[in-house]
């Protein structure tokens, strides 16, 4: 069948282009609704290293998404299957690996074709069934939530068992996500937010408090931390978590940054400290997000505040009108519905 | 019930070959009738993909469907009429034959030679269909479109107001069948194509939004673009 791509050819253009996807492969989904990232926007704003861009355009952008199947050769799923489709497509298994840290694994929108298509012909291990009644415009931006889950889910495994008090650095979505789920999946701990804009910490309401990053108590004692700043925000926040940490606390690291970041490693030694990343999730992080939401409801009413623009593609325009209101968002998520 | 109607009636003569059907040659090491085919089989709305063909070449399409797209119940394949409009009869009568034609079903007819269709394009012109009795899917003209005679300008028209016509053109079948019915010969022969069955009648036929790119492929000309917008753009 012919496809219909919609790829970013150069920063800021899109071009149309045809790809024969066979029937008898993998299942075909009809993606719905889709979620714009600050990655994608990195490439569509030509803000990458120009060697990153000249390697991977063109490219369809778009690693968060939804949609409903409407063929599956090997009937696992059936026509109108609502799922959540998993941009990492691992290429091999690794016992002590997981499958978004393998570098020979693929992912939509960074080294294949992300969602931006017609259809997209995904393996079954790939996709999660979605429960019935779901916000589609916040299961949209799973992907995003699953990165979060998988985040605690190894600092499950890792920090050490005292965690009476974690602190969240930053006031964007990834720290929204993640202050919210510690609250579901360590109801015992108390959640502390730091940010620099009063308005976004004052939509932290589950958390135990929300300061700025310069009114932070003298006394406050953390015993573990998560830094979902990144940027140029990155080296203060990691030098002012260090800062503050008790020995022997972990630190996760979630925010990205394109510029190498320097780190107090005389503090890291002397307080003994583990600092991890995270990066991208997996299947079982997909199976567990959507599992937190079952059980769970207030997760996806909380979640539904970060729908910020909502924006109907019915037009190859639509898809750059999209990306050019998503670029003068201070917050929350742009969600696309998809009717192309 | 909602059925898919591939018109593949054409024999061709204008791709400068007698002896194969253009719907029959292949862009991407597959005919172009199973690439327009695949563009409906993954829609779950349609109850059967009807195809219809010349009468010599009904077993070729079955076998070329069965060897590029896969045995599947999901389409039918069909002895065409000798017009474009008792092509689309035919399918409507098999409809009527081996299922229950009532007012609501409808056929979306497609040109077979037209693969680069859409999903939007599809699901538009179902909806239009059941919503109005009857669609047409167009884009804007872009060149002026000039009337005449034959040696010299009778009318220009207001290109605001022009389109060009593409298919699908989608139809509640029975309303289709019973209007053709009640045209005369002479109303008949001026037809050019199904929507204008309706149209010489008063009934409202309303517009889809059609793509630049959903081609018709027609001329030579036409294969060498759908085979490089196909081939070329494929960079994996």
């Amino acid at each position: 069948m012919i496809n219909t791509v919609y790829r970013l050819r150069s920063p800021r253009r899109f071009e149309i282009a045809f790809e024969d996807v066979g029937l008898s492969g993998g299942v075909l989904v009809r993606p719905t609704h889709l979620s714009i990232c600050n990655a994608d926007q990195r490439y569509y704003q030509g803000t990458r290293d120009i060697r990153v861009l000249k390697e991977k355009l063109p490219m369809a952008l778009i690693h968060e998404g939804i949609g409903q199947v409407v063929y599956d050769p090997q009937g696992q799923f059936r026509p109108g299957d609502k799922v959540v489709m998993v941009p990492n497509i691992p290429c091999e298994e690794d016992p002590c690996i997981a499958e978004n840290y393998l570098r020979s694994s693929k992912f939509c929108g960074s080294s294949a074709d992300g969602f931006l298509q017609e259809y997209i012909s995904l393996s079954p291990e790939r996709l999660v069934l979605l429960p019935d009644g779901l916000d589609p415009d916040v299961a949209a931006f799973t992907e995003l939530v699953s990165v979060s889950v998988h985040a605690v889910s190894r600092f499950e495994t890792i920090a050490h068992a005292r965690r009476d008090n974690i602190g969240v650095w930053g006031d964007g979505n990834l720290a929204f996500i993640t202050a919210l789920l510690l609250k579901k999946m360590l109801p015992d701990s108390r959640v502390h937010v730091f940010g620099i804009s009063r308005e976004k910490l004052s939509d932290f309401s589950f958390a135990d408090s929300a300061r700025l990053t310069t009114d932070i108590p003298a006394d406050l004692q953390l015993d573990h931390a998560f830094e979902c700043v990144g940027g140029n925000g990155s080296p203060v926040a990691i030098e002012q978590i260090i800062g503050l940490i008790r020995p022997e606390g972990t630190v996760s690291i979630l925010g990205v940054s394109e510029y190498p970041v320097p780190v107090n490693t005389r503090m890291i030694l002397e307080k003994g400290l583990r600092l991890f990343g995270t990066s991208r999730s997996g299947k079982t992080d997909f199976r567990r997000t959507v599992q937190l939401y079952r059980d769970y409801p207030t997760i996806p009413m909380y979640l539904s505040r970060l729908v910020g623009n909502i924006v109907e593609v019915n037009a190859f325009p639509d898809i750059k009108k999209a990306f050019e209101i998503d670029a003068k968002k201070a917050f929350g998520k742009t969600i696309l519905h998809w009717n192309l | 019930m909602i059925f898919a109607v591939i018109l593949a009636g054409g024999t061709g003569s204008r791709m400068g070959s007698n002896d194969m059907p253009k719907q029959f040659l292949e862009i991407k090491g597959k005919p172009i009738i199973n690439h327009t085919i695949e563009k409906f089989l993954p829609n779950p709305r349609f109850e059967k993909i009807i195809v219809l063909s010349p009468r010599k070449w009904v077993h070729h399409t079955e076998e070329i469907i069965r060897k590029y797209t896969g045995k599947t119940d999901r389409i039918a394949v069909i002895e065409g009429g000798a017009t474009r409009n008792e092509t689309i009869m035919n399918a409507i009568d098999y409809i009527d034959r081996n299922y229950t034609l009532d007012d609501d079903t409808v056929i979306v007819t497609h040109d077979s030679v037209r693969p680069f269709l859409t999903h939007r394009i599809i699901e538009e012109n179902i909806e239009a269909a059941l919503r109005d009795g009857a669609c047409d899917t167009v884009i804007p003209a872009t060149d002026t479109i000039v009337e005449g005679d034959g040696s010299a300008i009778t009318a220009i028209p207001d290109r605001r107001r022009m389109y060009q016509g593409q298919t699908p053109q989608s139809f509640k079948a029975k309303l289709l069948r019973d209007t053709y019915r009640s045209l005369s010969a002479q109303e008949k022969e001026i037809l050019t194509d199904a929507a204008k069955i309706l149209v010489l009648k008063g009934y409202q036929v309303s517009l889809v939004q059609g793509e630049t790119f959903n081609i018709k492929i027609t001329y030579p000309y036409d294969l060498k673009i759908a085979r490089s917008l196909l081939e070329e753009e494929s960079h994996d």
